[in-house]
């Protein structure tokens, strides 16, 4: 079983990954999954999908499985899943970081470029 | 009143004025985040009182007290986790507002109705305190004594789960209390000249609700993220004032009496205004599914409780809070005693402080009606990175005590301590009103004791002692009852976990 992993959070990094993603998936026709996962160490988590949005997703985007995971290291959980699938592809959404914030904060998208054991597609909200 | 007068001029000057407006935005702060709460923050900046004059200090504490009262609001409307034990209630009728699309409603209620509350309460504080505190001049040592008991079972057994755990709670309290050698004779010392002075009430308190609460949430670190409401400025139309205004009252006048009395504060008259309210409401429909009389009632309460508690505190010495007992301990650290003699040997403090409240609750309405979607942002903060800072002051705060690492040992193992009460349930406040309390307690009895010659009847000689053994005696008799009652009734009734609540 194959599949295109999609990284996902409910911003326009997320929204242009799902975008990516979705068509991949039809174009090579293998399911589409799609990863929102937080650490879980803050009340709140803007990157974290809430209930409703999860419900559109499934409805825009039709055959997609989601998974909402809460675990120590975002990036990783990405990686976790794509090789648990034996993916072909992950998709993620890049976002300008300063050195400062990234020191601090991590960057998801770093940690799966390197990480992943198979191709990741890096794509950009249309500006 | 022209005492007041003064006490405002002195409150309004520009350094006093700062401390003022640093005191309601840490205040708001630590009430904005479940798990912080005033007493904690009051703990660990007790290394301020070193250096900062007491009037200062306390305009600082004193603002952080009812900042922490008007931020727990937010928190319980918008995630529907309450930011403190006082606005429980808040998050029931609260949230399902901000569900509904009225967040904004919601918080300006609430903060509107804190204003309202906490200045009539300010008022009645401002007239009461004196009176009392000439009544209590006159008592002795016997009436001091019975007083201090009374306070200390009824903080025991009015909160919690089960009063067999605020007892533990206190005996706990008590037992520290006991470490040291002031009576001439050493005490739980275990031979150690370390423990010769005691144990600092500023390291049990730090220890308690700072590592306590750091170790609890490490243990629990990693949980599903609570989605927020989004809201813009906070306002409300006519009609809400029309149905706002009434409840606001009435919450002041529960609030007020409950937060004079031993009874832990905010959370007994919040819940009562909430059912008056519900029972008053000509919107019984709308109950359960947002009513803003749901939301003004108990947010006013909390904030007249915190006046409330000022009343015991400043005339008796008595504190009915955490955050008062830690307050009070700070006054004690000046080296000013509260209590009757304090409206006399200290009229420029007291009266600075008690205008400041004024001016602390007109800043927080001024500064919190525009800002509360930036203290909602505040949640985002990753847990690590807040407990890193509170064990840092934590440890900090504790060495500065006596800069002696004994101190920081003592710290852990109080801190564990902290983290298995609230494993286990045990209350926190009959511990640290038992640490504070302890002590005064037993002077008392002492001094009783040596003016009679060591005639235990001295005890029940005063009226006023009488008094209140008689409600002492019923009120454990009520509880005995309610327990025999309740256990028949109780059967198989759940009961529901209160997560991460401070006091």
């Amino acid at each position: 079983m194959t599949a295109v992993v999609v990284a996902y959070s409910p911003d326009e990094y997320g929204e242009a990954a799902l975008a990516a993603g979705a068509e991949e998936a039809s174009r090579r026709s293998i399911p589409l999954v799609v990863v929102n996962a937080t650490r879980g160490d803050a009340y709140v988590d803007p990157h974290f999908a809430d209930a409703d949005t999860v419900a559109r997703l499934r409805e825009r985007v039709g055959e997609v499985e989601v998974l909402q995971e809460v675990v120590p290291d975002v990036g990783a959980e990405v990686v976790r899943v794509a090789q648990e699938r034996d993916a072909e592809l992950v998709v993620v959404g890049v976002r300008h970081r300063s050195p400062v914030g990234k020191a601090l904060m991590g960057s998801v998208s770093q940690r799966v470029l390197l990480d992943a054991t198979c191709p990741v597609l890096a794509v950009k909200p249309s500006a | 009143m022209d005492l007041f007068l003064d006490g405002l001029m002195n409150a309004l000057t520009p350094e006093n004025l700062l401390y003022a407006v640093i005191g309601v935005l840490l205040g708001t702060a630590v009430g904005v985040l479940p798990g912080i709460g005033p007493a904690m923050t009051l703990a660990l900046l007790f290394p301020i009182t070193y250096t900062v004059p007491v009037d200062s200090a306390l305009i600082m504490f004193a603002g952080i007290y009812y900042g922490g009262m008007y931020g727990g609001s937010t928190t319980s409307i918008l995630l529907n986790t309450p930011g403190e034990s006082s606005s429980v209630v808040t998050a029931i009728e609260g949230n399902q507002m901000a569900k509904r699309g009225r967040a904004a409603q919601a918080l300006a209620t609430a903060a509107i109705g804190s204003f309202v509350a906490g200045t009539i309460a300010t008022a009645l504080l401002v007239l009461f305190a004196p009176k009392v505190s000439s009544a209590v001049v006159q008592l002795g040592a016997p009436s001091y004594f019975a007083i201090l008991l009374l306070a200390l079972v009824a903080v025991s057994a009015v909160l919690g789960s089960s009063k067999m755990r605020g007892f533990i709670a206190l005996f706990l309290g008590l037992a520290i209390a006991l470490v040291g050698t002031s009576t001439g004779q050493a005490r739980l010392t275990f031979g150690s000249p370390l423990l010769a002075d005691g144990i600092d009430v500023v390291v049990v308190a730090v220890a308690i609700f700072a590592i306590g609460e750091a170790l609890w949430v490490a243990a629990h670190l990693r949980r599903r993220p609570l989605q927020v409401i989004p809201v813009g400025r906070p306002w409300m139309d006519r009609k809400d004032w029309g149905r706002s205004w009434k409840p606001w009252l009435r919450g002041t006048a529960f609030g007020f009496p409950f937060g004079a009395l031993p009874a832990g504060g905010a959370e007994v008259p919040t819940f009562l205004s909430y059912i008056t309210e519900r029972r008053l409401t000509k919107h019984p429909e709308e109950f359960g599914k947002g009513a803003i009389e749901g939301v003004a009632g108990p947010e006013a309460a909390n904030n007249a409780s915190a006046a409330g508690t000022m009343v015991p505190l400043l005339a008796i010495g008595l504190p009915t809070t955490a955050t008062a007992a830690i307050m009070l301990n700070a006054i004690q650290s000046y080296g000013i005693q509260p209590g009757p003699q304090l409206f006399d040997n200290e009229p420029a403090l007291v009266w600075t402080l008690l205008a400041s409240l004024f001016v602390a609750n007109t800043l927080l309405l001024v500064l919190n009606l525009p800002l509360a979607p930036i203290w909602a942002k505040l949640l985002r903060v990753p847990r690590p990175y807040l407990y890193a800072g509170i064990l840092f002051f934590a440890s900090l705060g504790a060495y500065s005590v006596s800069f002696e690492p004994f101190d920081l040992a003592l710290l852990l193992v109080l801190g564990f301590l902290g983290v298995a009460m609230r494993r286990f349930g045990l209350p926190v406040l009959p511990l640290i009103v038992g640490v504070i309390l302890g002590p005064s307690l037993e002077n008392q009895l002492t001094q009783a004791l040596a003016l009679s010659g060591g005639d235990v009847s001295t005890l029940w000689s005063e009226p006023v002692a009488k008094v209140v053994y008689a409600v002492l005696v019923l009120a454990l008799v009520a509880m005995a009852v309610a327990a025999v009652r309740g256990r028949a009734a109780r059967r198989g009734a759940s009961s529901v976990e209160k997560e991460e609540v401070s006091a």
